[in-house]
C-alpha cells in the first residue's frame, strides 16, 4: 500500500503543475519560434524547382540521400547588393534607435516629473497612435508628406522654403516614418525605468556637489541603462526588418532588407534566396544580442 | 557610556536657524516659526514623532526644500538661497541612498571629484576615509554586496568625505536592527567626535538622541517643544507633551493647595503630592505632575513619613531581565507604571499584591502647559 502511494506521490511530482506552468512559454516558442525557423533554415538549403522548394531528402536505391543547397549562400556572398542592403538597413535601424533615444529619454523623463494626472494623461497620449491601423497611419504620412502635402505648404507659409521640396521617397520621409512608429516603444520601456528610480539618489548626488547636468549624467543615465537597453532592443530588432515604412515611404534609393525579402518571395519567386536572406538578417540581429547580453551578465556579476 | 561635550558658549555659533517656517499650500505648517544656533563641534539631535517637521526642517538645511520665511546662516554666511549642490552640508541619508552602480571607492570619491580634486588627493582622502570606518578592504565592492551596517559606514564616509562644515543625519541608525545599533551608535558618535565635524542629527528614537547629541530639540507640530540638554529634557520637561514623548511617564491631574518658596502641595484624586518646586504656580491653579516609573519605589510596608505615597494592587508585571515594570492599579483607577532595577533582593513583589508606592518630593516634575 505504502508502495503504491509512494509510486503516485512519485508520478505526481514529475508531472507537477509548476512544471507544466513553466513549460507553457517554451512550447510556445518551440511552436511558433524554433519550428518556423527550423523550416525557413531547411528552405534556404533546399534548390528551388520553377514553383515549388525541392525536397533535399530523396530517396536512391532504397538509401535516403541528403541534398544540401549552398548557392543561395554563395549568391548572397558575391552580390554586393545584398551586402549594401544588410548595411543600409543596420543604419537605417541604428539611425531610428539613436533618434527615437534622443526624443524618447527626455520625453520619458519629464512624464515621470509631471504631476500624476498629467502623467496618466501622457501614458495615455503615447499609446494613442496603437487604436488606429498602423497602415493607415503610415499612409497618411505618406499624403502629408507629399510634395503638395500639408508639411510642404506649412514650411512655404512659414517662409522657410520658397517651392515645394521634395520629402517623400527619401531617407528623410523613411526616418520620420520610422521614428514615428517606434518611438512608443522607446518612450514605454524608459518610462517604465524612470519611475522606479529613487528620488534619494539624485537628492545625495545634489548633496555631494554634483549640479544637476552632472547628476543627470552621473547618476539618472547610469541608472536607467537597463531601460536604455530594453527601449534600442524593441526599436532595434523590429526595425532592422521592417518592410512597410520602407515601402510606403522610402524611394528607391532608400533600400532596407525587408523589402529584398519581399521580392526574393513574390516576385522572384526564390523561396530558398529568400529564406537565406531571412537567415543571414537573423544571425545578424542575433549575435550583437548575444555579445551584449553575456556582457551584461558579467557586469551583473 | 559617551561623555556630553559641554557646550562652549565662547565660540561663535556655526548654523543660526532665524524664524523658519515651511507652510505647504498655503495652509499645511511643516515647520514653524523654529529659530535655534548649533555650536561649533556640538551635535544636535531633533527628536519628534513621525510628522512633527523633524524631516523638513533637516531637508531644508540640506538645501532640497525651500523655506516659506526665515534664514539659514553657516558661518554667518546667509545660505537659504543656496542650492544644495553648493553649500558646505553633507547629508547621510536615511537608508543611505549609496549609488547602487558605483563601487564603495567610487560613492565615497563622487562628491571629492564634483569639487574638481586633484586624483591623488582623492585617492588619499578616500583612502584615509575607509580606514576611518574600516572598510578598506571591501573598497572594490558595490553597495549590495555589503551588509547593512557596512552600508551604513560607507554612507558615513561618504558624507564625512568632503570634511563638510555641517553633517546631517537622517535617522542614521533606523535601518539597523536593535543589536547593532547599540554598537554602531557608540562606533558612529566615536567617529563624529574624532573628526570632530558638527552635526544636526534626526531621529524619532529618544534614546539614539540622548546617547548621541549634546543637545536636543524636542519637536511638536512643526514648533521646538523644548531645547535643552539630554538630561534637561528627561528631567526636567517644559510641558506634558514633552514628558509624555521622551521615555515613560506617571502624570497626575491635581490642584495647588499650598504654596511656598520651596515646597508645594497638590491635590490629585490619587493622594496628597508634597512637591519641591519653586516655578510659579499659584494656589487653587490646575497643574499636571510628572512621575518617572524608574523613580517609584514599591514595598509592602508603609514608606517613610518624608515621602508621598499611595497604595494600590498589582495588576501586570512584565520582566526585563535587568528590570522589572509593573503596573499598579491606585484606588482612583489610575494605573501607575513602575520599573524597578533587578537587584540581588528577592522579589517578593507579584501580581494580586497591595503595595505601596512611593517617591521623593524631588522626583516629581509639575507642569502647567
Amino acid at each position: 500500500m505504502s508502495g503504491l502511494a509512494q509510486m503516485v506521490d512519485e508520478v505526481r511530482a514529475r508531472l507537477g503543475g509548476r512544471r507544466w506552468l513553466i513549460g507553457v512559454p517554451y512550447l510556445w516558442y518551440v511552436l511558433l519560434v524554433l519550428i518556423p525557423l527550423l523550416i525557413i533554415i531547411k528552405i534556404s538549403f533546399s534548390e528551388m524547382l520553377i514553383t515549388e522548394v525541392a525536397s533535399m531528402l530523396t530517396w536512391r536505391q532504397g538509401w535516403p540521400s541528403l541534398h544540401l543547397n549552398f548557392d543561395s549562400y554563395v549568391f548572397l556572398a558575391t552580390d554586393t547588393l545584398y551586402f549594401d542592403t544588410y548595411l543600409s538597413s543596420i543604419k537605417y535601424a541604428l539611425a531610428t534607435t539613436l533618434i527615437c533615444l534622443l526624443i524618447g529619454y527626455p520625453f520619458a523623463y519629464f512624464m515621470v516629473r509631471s504631476p500624476a494626472h498629467v502623467q496618466h494623461t501622457l501614458v495615455m497620449l503615447v499609446m494613442l497612435p496603437f487604436w488606429t491601423s498602423f497602415l493607415l497611419r503610415i499612409y497618411a504620412w505618406k499624403i502629408m508628406l507629399a510634395d503638395d502635402g500639408v508639411i510642404n505648404a506649412l514650411l512655404i507659409h512659414l517662409g522657410i522654403i520658397d517651392g515645394a521640396i521634395q520629402i517623400m521617397n527619401t531617407p528623410t520621409s523613411l526616418m520620420i516614418g520610422m521614428v514615428y512608429s517606434y518611438l512608443p516603444f522607446m518612450i514605454l520601456p524608459l518610462y517604465a525605468n524612470l519611475s522606479k528610480l529613487d528620488m534619494r539618489y539624485l537628492e545625495a548626488a545634489a548633496d555631494l556637489g554634483a549640479s544637476p547636468w552632472k547628476t543627470f549624467w552621473l547618476v539618472t543615465v547610469p541608472l536607467s541603462k537597463a531601460g536604455i537597453i530594453a527601449g534600442a532592443m524593441l526599436v532595434f530588432i523590429p526595425a532592422v526588418g521592417e518592410y512597410v515604412i520602407p515601402e510606403l515611404l522610402g524611394g528607391s534609393d532608400t533600400l532596407m532588407i525587408g523589402r529584398v525579402l519581399w521580392d526574393e518571395f513574390f516576385s522572384n519567386n526564390d523561396w530558398s534566396m529568400a529564406s537565406a536572406v531571412a537567415v543571414v538578417m537573423i544571425l545578424l540581429i542575433l549575435l550583437p544580442m548575444a555579445i551584449l547580453n553575456k556582457y551584461q551578465t558579467e557586469a551583473a556579476r | 557610556m559617551v561623555i556630553q561635550s559641554e557646550v562652549k558658549t565662547t565660540e561663535q555659533d556655526l548654523l543660526r536657524v532665524v524664524g523658519l517656517s515651511k507652510i505647504y499650500d498655503g495652509t499645511v505648517k511643516a515647520v514653524e516659526d523654529v529659530a535655534f544656533s548649533v555650536q561649533k563641534g556640538e551635535v544636535f539631535a531633533l527628536l519628534g514623532g513621525s510628522g512633527c517637521g523633524k524631516s523638513t526642517l533637516l531637508r531644508m538645511l540640506a538645501g532640497f526644500e525651500t523655506p516659506t520665511q526665515g534664514n539659514i546662516f553657516l558661518a554667518g554666511k546667509d545660505i537659504t538661497s543656496l542650492p544644495p549642490y553648493q553649500r558646505p552640508i553633507n547629508m547621510m541619508f536615511q537608508s543611505y541612498a549609496l549609488f547602487p552602480h558605483l563601487t564603495v571607492w567610487d560613492n565615497i570619491a563622487f562628491g571629492l571629484r564634483r569639487d574638481g580634486m586633484a586624483k591623488a588627493d582623492i585617492a588619499n582622502r578616500v583612502e584615509s576615509m575607509l580606514s576611518l570606518v574600516q572598510l578598506n578592504q571591501f573598497a572594490r565592492r558595490k553597495p549590495h554586496q555589503l551588509s547593512g551596517g557596512q552600508q551604513q559606514r560607507v554612507a558615513l564616509a561618504r558624507s564625512l568625505a568632503k570634511r563638510p562644515q555641517l553633517l546631517l543625519l537622517d535617522e542614521p541608525l533606523g535601518a539597523l536592527d536593535k543589536k547593532l545599533r547599540e554598537k554602531t551608535q557608540f562606533e558612529l558618535i566615536n567617529i563624529v567626535q574624532e573628526v570632530g565635524v558638527t552635526c544636526v542629527l534626526v531621529t524619532h528614537d529618544q534614546e539614539e538622541a540622548m546617547t548621541m547629541a549634546s543637545r536636543i530639540a524636542v519637536m511638536g507640530g512643526g514648533r521646538f517643544l523644548q531645547v535643552g540638554r539630554p538630561r534637561e529634557i528627561y528631567e526636567v520637561p517644559n510641558s506634558v507633551q514633552v514628558a509624555d514623548f521622551v521615555g515613560n511617564v506617571n502624570l497626575f491631574q491635581g490642584e495647588v493647595t499650598a504654596a511656598d518658596a520651596t515646597c508645594i502641595t497638590v491635590r490629585s484624586a490619587e493622594c496628597m503630592h508634597a512637591v519641591t518646586h519653586s516655578a510659579a504656580v499659584r494656589v487653587g491653579m490646575r497643574v499636571s505632575l510628572a512621575l518617572r516609573p524608574e523613580k517609584i519605589t514599591l514595598t509592602q510596608v508603609l514608606p517613610l513619613a518624608d515621602d508621598n505615597w499611595c497604595v494600590g494592587e498589582v495588576v501586570e508585571l512584565a520582566y526585563f531581565g535587568a528590570y522589572t515594570t509593573y503596573h499598579v492599579k491606585l484606588d482612583s483607577g489610575m494605573v501607575l507604571k513602575v520599573q524597578a532595577m533587578n537587584g540581588t533582593q528577592t522579589n517578593v513583589i507579584a501580581v494580586g499584591h497591595r503595595v505601596y508606592a512611593s517617591w521623593h518630593t524631588l522626583a516629581v516634575v509639575v507642569l502647567t502647559q
